[in-house]
């Protein structure tokens, strides 16, 4: 709008009109991202609820299931996920400094790291193919097994496929934020995008702190 | 506003992925020790400080306006509300017979 230039002469970079200043625009940006993630916690809150339910009902089955899991691969993948998680926060940090090169290392570093999680978890998804262990579309299990095993690894499959999806939305997203960065759109006072990333990104990490120990550390004084 | 821009230090940033790190340790240590029941409360106690300390550092909410804190604890409250009644529900189930069941079964 051209005969609104007068309004443009204090008006910081990157912030919409509908909002007094950066200080309002990034609370509501915060809070709308919030409000996402807080369907996305009740969404995930279904399954756990249903795992609760079962493992109530079939302790044994979810005990014996559990067994089959690789507790190193497991912590391996929770490592490599908080990590990716501290160099989120660190993209953050620099995204606040207007530091383009920085926020451009760390989300590299993020993405890498959530590809190793990624390509860990594909490992463990065909050792189960080649153990007949996946519910439906090869399920054979060895030897002596309560009937109720394959709950366990519809659930297993339900919720880490969930979570998977949710990692590689986020690689996906990760992309189009390292172009943007290299194109130089983000700084000190437009940064929003980074920072609700991040969110995103601690939030599919907290899924994994929950599913790590309910899915691989069952009953494990008992083998 | 301005009080609402102190965001963490690297160094806290660092603390608080050690902090994980011992925690996760400790998860898979417990694991591997017996105690009954008592081990998956104490892997659920561990994960659910693990991730408070998640969304309390690493997601600002330390940082952050008070209503956007009250907005994070209000959908964490109706998780555990989902949480209790699907529980409470299943349960309870077998604690009364149904009044049709309950004809039946004097037929």
């Amino acid at each position: 709008m051209a005969d609104h230039a007068h309004d443009h002469e204090h008006h910081p970079y990157g912030l919409a009109h509908q909002f007094e200043d950066t200080a309002q625009q990034k609370e509501s940006v915060l809070l709308g991202m919030w409000s996402f993630l807080i369907t996305e916690v009740l969404f995930f809150g279904g399954y756990f609820a249903t795992y609760l339910v079962y493992r109530t009902q079939y302790p044994i089955a979810f005990t014996e299931g559990s067994y089959q899991l690789d507790v190193k691969l497991g912590a391996f993948n929770t490592v490599v996920l908080i990590l990716s998680s501290l160099t989120m926060a660190m993209a953050v940090h620099e995204s606040h400094k207007g530091n383009k090169n920085g926020i451009l290392r760390y989300l590299i570093a993020t993405f890498i790291l959530g590809g190793v999680f990624l390509c860990v978890k594909y490992v463990e998804y065909s050792a189960k193919f080649e153990h007949g262990l996946v519910p439906g579309l090869a399920w054979h299990p060895h030897g002596e097994h309560s009937p109720q095993l394959a709950l366990f690894f519809s659930l297993y499959f339900g919720m880490t496929g969930m979570h998977a999806l949710h990692m590689i939305i986020g690689a996906g997203l990760l992309i189009w934020l390292m172009v943007k960065t290299a194109r130089g759109t983000y700084t000190a006072e437009y940064n929003a995008p980074v920072e609700v990333f991040g969110l995103y990104w601690h939030f599919v990490d907290i899924v994994w702190i929950f599913l790590f120990p309910l899915l691989y550390l069952l009953g494990k004084t008992h083998g | 506003m301005a009080e609402h821009h102190n965001s963490p230090t690297v160094g806290i940033y660092l603390s608080v992925f050690a902090t994980l790190m011992v925690l996760t340790a400790l998860t898979v240590w417990v694991a591997f020790v017996d105690m009954g029941a008592y081990n998956d409360l104490i892997a659920m106690v561990i994960a659910c400080t693990k991730a408070t300390v998640v969304i309390v550092f690493f997601m600002h909410v330390k940082y952050s306006s008070r209503l956007l804190w009250l907005f994070v604890a209000a959908g964490f409250l109706f998780l555990l509300i989902m949480f209790a009644f699907i529980m409470a529900d299943y349960a309870s189930r077998g604690w009364m017979e149904a009044p049709g069941s309950y004809f039946l079964s004097i037929q």
